[in-house]
């Protein structure tokens, strides 16, 4: 579910780059305030121990097929919410920096659908409704599974959500809800199952942990109302700010569309999510790009124009080859470079 | 189990990289994380349908590691370790986008495999800077840039602490992982409810040493910060590297370089 920058529009990166900042910002607000600094230390040490965790595997039951944790609502039962999402959100940097687990501009949405969903939906709303204050072994485990798959879900919309909008990807709206969705409700009843189980075995173990855990967070609605709103407020913040420097220049997919066929009707065929999102974004962005794209179709009319249907294949093979080979030449260059820098430095 | 050690060998390996001392070693971290950041956004934000555009762009990657001394094998088996993936979500555009858009000779391209092929060059890029990232600087070092850059502090500290352990429980959870697998004679008993108690064990384990950890520090004066040895500065070099690559990129993004020095050649040619 980790999801990769290859994938992703720099608006809806950066986006969500600002909510999980704000978010993070909050949470640590919060942890600092609320939490005895003994808590920082016990987040970093969990965080590994969820890394050590994940590597570990099981067999699913009826299955045959090995599946591992993936570790957030396990987190926000012990840690509360708001230490919850900071760890986790630690643990998704080490795995993009050294991993390449989910890219670095994904960052914000990694940590969003797979932090926030669980830390500030599932555990509050469901979680602690279902095990309740006096939590016996039955309802906690109804209340993991019930909460694991919802924040699964809600997570694996999300990751549709941020990829049809980013529209680097061809895949149908529909057709990715319809692949993702009934993905995840396995994997979340898997992950419901574990969690309680580790869950159970450490009430028994050392009651004390998991209690005092329930005892730390007193559950309301208004943290929660609070945290949506600005996370609201950054995404908006930062999106906006982010299109109106995209809209200087022509969205790519317009482009290139209209540089191949001449024509810009063919935009239309998008799926009516990215399309209605389009019109949102040209009606939010504070430059409309119409009185940019004269300019730059005439900036890039060397290659072919964009108005002009009348150019046929043979320059458009033309400037094909042309790319092509630019593409080789450039990437022999850069490697030339390298090399010549690398022995300049062993011979030194 | 040799799954787990491989990727505490592999993490470690990286981290080691970090250790060496060369021009781009010595810059402040926060130059790094800027450009590699204005690195990743300006390979993404291209258009799906964008391919030679994106070629140019190895430059950066290139040169950085050329200047850091870093493996190229070592990058590149990295890297080819996660391309798969990218390979997989990429396979999906050209069973949706069947329009025919480029011309190879006698062969019409549809745009589903332009984009494909585009996503599988976006995921070296992106992967790979972030890779050389880490291997010229080390992760503590971005830790400390990104607190300097005002990332809140209770976050960077458990930031520290969980790579700090990381090395810690990965081992221990291998060494248990591992007992659990000679024990079970022909996959039996590696279900869930061993799982659970294993996890469990594991989870106690972890939560009182973090005790003992926050003890032992508060003993030898820990107030809730880490203090490095050196602070680098942000001086004029990194400002000059800052905006000299973030300048290269934006040039690169506007202009299609590759089709220009394609056009070039085909000039000199003829």
């Amino acid at each position: 579910m980790h999801m990769a920058d290859a994938l992703l529009s720099p608006a809806v990166g950066t986006a969500m780059w600002g909510a999980a900042a704000a978010t993070i910002a909050y949470s640590s607000m919060k942890v600092k305030k609320e939490l005895d600094d003994r808590r920082i230390p016990l987040m970093g040490v969990l965080g590994a121990f969820i890394f050590a965790a994940q590597m570990i595997n099981f067999t699913i039951p009826a299955t045959g097929s090995s599946g591992h944790l993936g570790g957030g609502l396990l987190l926000t039962i012990l840690l509360g919410p708001h230490a919850a999402f900071l760890t986790i959100a630690s643990v998704l940097v080490v795995q993009s920096l050294f991993f390449a687990d989910g890219g670095v501009l994904a960052l914000g949405c990694n940590m969003f659908n797979l932090g926030f969903f669980p830390a500030f939906i599932a555990y509050p709303l469901i979680y602690r409704k279902i095990a309740g204050a006096q939590a016996t072994q039955r309802r906690m485990t109804g209340g993991a599974i019930v909460a694991a798959v919802a924040g699964l879900q809600l997570g694996a919309f999300g990751v549709v959500l941020e990829t049809v909008a980013s529209g680097i990807s061809s895949l149908p709206f529909a057709t990715f809800v319809g692949l993702m969705q009934p993905i995840h409700l396995a994997i979340g009843i898997v992950e419901g199952l574990v969690t309680a189980t580790v869950v159970a075995f450490v009430y028994k173990a050392r009651p004390e942990i998991v209690a005092g855990a329930m005892a730390s967070q007193p559950v309301g609605t208004a943290p929660l109302r609070r945290i949506l709103f600005s996370f609201l407020a950054a995404a908006l913040l930062t999106g906006g700010v982010v299109s109106w420097f995209a809209s200087e220049n022509p969205d790519g997919l317009e482009w290139a569309i209209a540089r191949v066929t001449g024509a810009e009707e063919v935009a239309a065929g998008e799926s009516p999510l990215h399309h209605g999102l389009a019109d949102l974004q040209e009606k939010v962005a504070f430059l409309p790009d119409y009185s940019f794209r004269q300019g730059v179709a005439t900036d890039h009319g060397a290659t072919v124009s964009a108005g002009e249907t009348g150019q046929d294949k043979a320059s458009r093979l033309g400037t094909s080859v042309a790319g092509g080979v630019g593409a080789l030449l450039s990437l022999a260059i850069a490697f030339c470079l390298g090399f010549v820098l690398k022995r300049r430095h062993q011979v030194a | 189990m040799r799954a787990i050690d491989g990727a505490v060998a592999d993490l470690k390996r990286l981290d080691l990289l970090a250790t060496g001392d060369s021009v781009m070693h010595r810059l402040d971290a926060r130059a790094k994380v800027l450009t590699t950041l204005v690195f990743i956004i300006s390979v993404v934000s291209f258009g799906r349908y964008e391919f030679t555009a994106l070629f140019p762009f190895f430059i950066y990657p290139v040169v950085a590691a050329s200047l850091a001394n870093l493996p190229g094998g070592y990058l590149i088996k990295k890297i080819a370790m996660v391309i798969p993936f990218a390979f997989v979500v990429g396979m999906l555009n050209p069973l949706f986008d069947r329009q025919p858009m480029a011309q190879l000779g006698p062969l019409a391209v549809s745009g589903g495999w332009i984009s494909c092929a585009s996503i599988i060059v976006r995921a070296v890029l992106t992967v790979g800077a972030a890779f050389i990232l880490v291997g010229m600087t080390g992760f503590l070092s971005v830790c400390q840039a990104l607190e300097r850059l005002g990332t809140p502090k209770p976050f960077t500290v458990q930031l520290l602490f969980l790579y700090r352990y990381i090395f810690v429980l990965t081992e221990e959870g291998a060494r248990a992982s591992r007992a659990r697998e000679l024990r079970s004679c022909g996959r039996k008993g590696l279900g869930l409810s061993s799982f659970g108690s294993l996890i469990g064990h594991l989870l106690i384990r972890t939560w009182l040493r973090a005790e003992r950890i926050h003890m032992a520090m508060l003993a030898r004066g820990f107030t809730g910060e880490f203090h490095s040895g050196q602070l680098t500065r942000f001086g004029a070099r990194e400002l000059f590297f800052v905006l000299g690559w973030s300048a290269l990129f934006v040039i690169l993004r506007l202009e299609n370089a590759a089709s220009f020095m394609g056009r070039l050649l085909a000039g000199l040619l003829t």
